[in-house]
């Protein structure tokens, strides 16, 4: 690792004013920066922490039936204070990484990076959560734009994710038997009138929403709603861990486990 | 009733105070008087030609002491390789330079090209990005068969090609193996791989050298799980330093798995410079390094077909396996896929006979060498698969197949050189169906069926050879080493004992055992024992520890060391005793005249060695010290039955061994506690073999698996309680405990058991599916249930 400067800010202003230096990251609970400085892979002059901020803090709920929660807000933070009113969500952040990743790892660390095989970004996707940055709301259809890449603009910063909540959610994971990160992940969550499903760790284009199941199970929230369906392995990922028809097929799976277990 | 102390007590580890508050003292604790750091270069190419390389950059950067290059080495062998294969036309093999840093061509990622040695680590690292090299990359040479078809492009230019070696054994049996395969009733057939694996003790490898002008004394603190060794390959091969002024220490070390027993270029580096800068040099190696540096295990790709009668009765067995080198042979790699592996081919059974077909290959990879088991794996492996299906070809119960075969007479010549002492493959096959409770398999299928998963059981019967071996045996063999041990035996003069053996700990518990040997000898407390190891300074020349020998051979030269303080201090008695030598009884640490009360203490009897002034000094020498040198008659052949059982999830294909057991035969057991820790790590490993952990390359040569981001170590999770048994005890009858070896046993039986169990439970679900290569990842299992 090479050396760097550290700043540690103690309000949104304060860190947006920090990170207009052209060398300067800001830095999330270091999850995935840390190891990758560890590498030399990165070496940014100034990292900005993000994790001193109160306004970034914190998990609660709003008048408009969304889970507010800070975007430096810790996985362990979030499976505990969600499990009551979102528990499908509280699942998810309570199975990310082992307890000393839940520890220092954030949402808006986790969902800014944008990682394919990510957790969170299922959930934001699989709730049409709103992204609220420093300067604006965005949209979770309109924010994951690809592995790794969002709509997030150089020096803007996660500051609250808003997910609405469903009347039942579940978020069925495969992991990669190595990292135990998403070989695929599949969210879905049942509301009022619709049904989204988002599946992380499985496409080359980064998180997506499954259209069809969303459609059959809109229709019906019942696993066999999607039994006759089939996902297309052509953009699915090919690596070491498995192929694009087993990546396929897991969506599948996922989604029908997704459903049996959703609560 | 369990004893509290002696040989067959579980007897808490001594070491774990140390090694459970972090107290240990590992190779890189130390650090010594104004050393400075060595950062190695490695090539990102697996295979390239090296045109030019500048570190006048590097040389300029801050805290940079030196650059080392190849031209830095002129004068300095090669890194010697310890064993010598002569092949099945009468060939020695191809023994290609292995450089201490690569020497025009780069052969693997990971080949070391250069190292800078500076004032930190953080230096060191700076400056080696700015050393400039220029390689012109070249074709790879990656899959063994197209390595040896005509016209591939060659690991080492100077070779004919990267053929190593054509080993046949028994090449006399060949044409007799072929006949028998023709005419035989029904012959099974099985192409398999044993995939590659990479070993990652928990403690990477870590070097420091240091040298005392005023005294031309070398001194190499490393990781290895046999300083001897070391000292004499690379003192006597590489640096040209005679032993008495080399000195090897290796402190206490975290896991060795056996990618510690090689003599590596890090080492030779180490001591290297330090003689060259007149100062200390440390490599501490991280674990991306080690990933591509340290000796792989495995790797063998094999066709074997067995041949039988109407009645299942074994005919012949003929293997034709492909061994993977990598780009050098590692110290005992050539060793691996032939004396360790095809002497094994005939596992518990009489097979008639045999013919084993061994080519080892170069490759553009890391070298691959000894792995815990060392090609008795790759035996069991393909043996027990073999059979397994060779069972439901023939539509015999798997139990049943291998019983009808099992050798059953002992001494037991087989048809590949080796001869089995003893042993009862019967008692272990009972005691394992006893402990697993087989009999009770359809009910817990049927149970896994309602819960909607498949549910399978499988057996292997391993064989092994332990205790390596006759020194005049492997000789023969082409080892360039004996390999006895070596224990001396120091009786102090109030009474206790420091016992130096050549063996080497590194998570065996010798300081606790071999203490509970000399004690039960003795008839002293344990505490008044200690075992001192790991320094060239202190202990006798010894071999170290591999292969499953350490208390068969190792505790064996510190028996023969102990009977000869016994025998010693016997006459000293009689002498303080007015008795006849004759009459003297040790018991419960005193020397008694047998059918009197008079005896004499063991603390007296060594005062008066040390203070002799009543004495019998026109007979015997003053003092208490003995030194013994072991060298076995034969190897020792554990062996025993596994039993796995596993319930596979049929729309993800995942796997999870739900029940584990094993029924083992390791002659007698010193200390149970710790051969069943020695069994759990084994099984461990070889679950991890089998379904998770896969060292693979891609297309260029570029480790695919090279962090735990992508190679899967087996986690506590991964695992079920095993249920491990030591009950069946059929005693070595060559050595003098009586005892066999049990750190290998684990991770060669299971990795056949828990693949049988796989196919068991897919065919018993209605899947034509008769073989899925390890890992049995997810993936590749629901791939073969979808095919």
């Amino acid at each position: 690792m090479h050396n760097f400067d550290f700043a540690k800010p103690a309000t949104i202003a304060d860190a947006v004013a920090a990170l207009q230096g052209d060398e300067a990251q800001p830095l999330g609970g270091g999850q995935t920066l840390i190891p990758t400085m560890k590498q030399r892979l990165a070496a940014p002059e100034v990292l900005v922490s993000l994790t001193h901020i109160p306004d970034m803090q914190g998990v609660c709920t709003n008048d408009a039936g969304q889970l507010c929660i800070g975007g430096a807000t810790t996985h362990a933070t979030v499976a505990r204070e969600a499990a009551s009113s979102f528990p499908g969500l509280a699942h998810l952040a309570a199975h990310i990484g082992d307890p000393a990743v839940r520890n220092r790892g954030t949402i808006g660390g986790s969902l800014a990076n944008n990682d394919p095989s990510a957790c969170y970004p299922a959930a934001a996707l699989g709730t049409g959560a709103t992204i609220c940055t420093n300067l604006r709301e965005i949209t979770a259809d309109d924010y994951f734009q690809g592995m790794f890449d969002t709509a997030l603009d150089e020096g803007e910063i996660i500051t609250e994710v808003r997910l609405p909540i469903p009347q039942a959610a579940h978020y069925e994971k495969f992991v990669q038997p190595a990292s135990r990160f998403a070989l695929t992940g599949v969210f879905v969550a049942k509301y009022q009138d619709h049904v989204r499903v988002a599946v992380t760790g499985a496409s080359e284009n980064g998180v997506f929403r499954w259209a069809d199941a969303e459609a059959a199970l809109s229709q019906s929230f019942a696993s066999d709603a999607v039994a006759d369906l089939s996902v297309d392995p052509d953009h699915m990922i090919h690596d070491l861990h498995a192929s694009k028809e087993y990546r396929a097929n897991l969506v599948k799976v996922g989604t029908m486990r997704s459903v049996k277990k959703a609560k | 009733m369990p004893k509290d102390g002696g040989i067959g007590a579980s007897t808490k580890r001594r070491e774990d105070l140390r090694f459970l508050t972090g107290k240990g003292r590992y190779t890189d604790d130390i650090n010594l008087h104004g050393q400075a750091y060595a950062y190695f270069l490695r090539s990102d190419i697996a295979h390239g030609t090296i045109n030019s390389i500048d570190t006048s950059g590097a040389e300029a950067m801050p805290g940079v002491v030196r650059v080392f290059t190849a031209s830095d080495f002129e004068g300095v062998g090669g890194i010697p390789c310890g064993w010598q294969i002569t092949d099945r036309h009468g060939e020695v093999m191809q023994e290609p330079k292995h450089p201490v840093l690569a020497e025009g061509k780069v052969r693997h990622v990971g080949d070391p090209i250069a190292v800078v040695v500076a004032e930190s680590l953080d230096q060191a690292r700076d400056a080696a990005e700015a050393i400039d090299v220029d390689i012109t990359e070249l074709e790879p040479v990656l899959d063994m068969k197209a390595a040896v078809a005509d016209g591939a492009p060659k690991v080492h230019d100077d070779l004919t090609s990267n053929l190593c070696y054509d080993w046949g054994f028994v090449e006399e049996n060949r044409d007799a193996v072929d006949q028998a395969i023709k005419n035989a009733h029904h012959v099974t057939t099985l192409e398999l791989t044993n995939n590659r694996l990479v070993a990652n003790p928990m403690e990477p490898r870590v070097a420091v050298g240091d040298y005392s002008l005023a005294t031309d004394e070398h001194t190499l603190y490393t990781t290895s799980q046999n300083p001897h060794v070391i000292r004499l390959l690379m003192g006597a091969f590489v640096l040209g330093i005679p032993e008495h002024k080399l000195r090897v220490v290796a402190p206490d070390v975290g896991g060795g798995f056996g990618t510690k027993i090689f003599h590596y270029a890090e080492e030779a580096f180490c001591t290297f410079a330090a003689k060259q800068l007149r100062r200390p040099v440390k490599w501490t190696c991280s674990r991306s390094e080690a990933f591509i540096s340290d000796a792989h295990g495995r790797d063998h790709v094999t066709k074997i077909e067995l041949a039988m009668d109407k009645d299942g009765m074994f005919l012949a067995l003929r293997t034709d396996t492909y061994a993977n080198m990598g780009a050098y042979l590692s110290t005992f790699a050539p060793s691996v896929p032939t004396w360790l592996h095809g002497t094994l081919m005939a596992g518990n059974y009489k097979t008639p006979l045999i013919y084993v077909n061994v080519k080892a290959v170069f490759t553009n990879t890391v070298p691959v060498d000894a792995y815990r088991g060392a090609g008795r794996p790759e035996a069991t492996f393909q043996l027990e698969r073999v059979v397994d299906k060779a069972a439901r070809e023939m539509g015999i119960d798997p139990v049943e197949l291998r019983r009808r075969n099992f050798i059953t007479e002992f001494p037991y010549a087989t048809p590949v050189a080796v001869e089995y002492d003893t042993g009862d493959y019967h008692a272990t096959m009972d005691k394992l169906l006893d402990i697993s409770n087989h009999a009770g398999f359809a009910a817990r299928a049927a149970d896994s069926k309602a819960r909607g998963k498949l549910r399978g059981f499988g057996i292997a019967h391993y064989i092994e050879a332990c205790g390596i071996a006759p020194s005049n045996l492997v000789g023969q063999l082409g080892a360039r080493a004996g390999l006895y041990e070596s224990a001396t035996v120091r009786v102090n003069a109030t009474g206790s004992i420091s016992v130096m053996t050549g063996s080497h700990s590194h998570g065996q518990g010798h300081e606790t055992s071999f203490a509970q040997v000399v004690s039960d000898m003795i008839g002293i407390d344990a505490d008044q024992i200690d075992i001192v190891h790991g320094d060239t300074a202190n202990t006798p020349m010894g071999m170290g520890t591999y292969g499953s020998r350490s208390l068969a051979v190792g505790g064996s030269a510190i028996v023969k060391a102990t009977e000869k303080i016994i025998s010693k201090a016997r006459k000293i008695a009689a002498h303080l005793l007015e008795a006849a030598e004759a009459d003297i009884e040790l018991k419960d640490g005193a020397f008694t005249v047998a059918g009197t009360d008079k005896s004499v203490a063991w603390g007296d009897v060594t005062l008066a060695a040390y203070v002799p002034h009543n004495y019998p000094l026109e007979e015997i020498e003053p003092g208490l010290e003995e030194t013994a040198f072991y060298d076995p008659a034969n190897f020792t052949y554990p062996s025993g039955a596994y039993g796995c059982e596993v319930e596979v999830d049929p729309d993800t294909g995942k796997v999870d061994v739900v029940a584990f057991s094993a029924a083992d035969d390791f002659g007698n057991i010193v200390n149970p506690m710790i051969v069943e820790g020695q069994v759990q790590g084994g099984l461990a490993q070889g679950i991890g073999q089998a379904l998770l952990e896969n060292c693979a390359y891609d297309e260029n040569g570029q480790l695919l698996s090279g962090s735990y981001m992508d190679y899967t170590m087996p986690r506590a999770d991964d695992v079920p309680m095993f249920k491990v048994d030591h009950s069946c005890i059929t005693p070595c009858t060559h050595n003098p405990l009586g005892v066999k070896g049990c750190g290998e046993a684990g991770a060669i039986g299971s990795p056949p058991a828990v693949v049988n169990a796989v196919i068991d439970a897919l065919q018993r679900a209605g899947h034509d599916v008769t073989h899925i290569d390890m890992p049995l990842s997810p993936d590749r299992v629901w791939a073969a249930m979808n095919r």
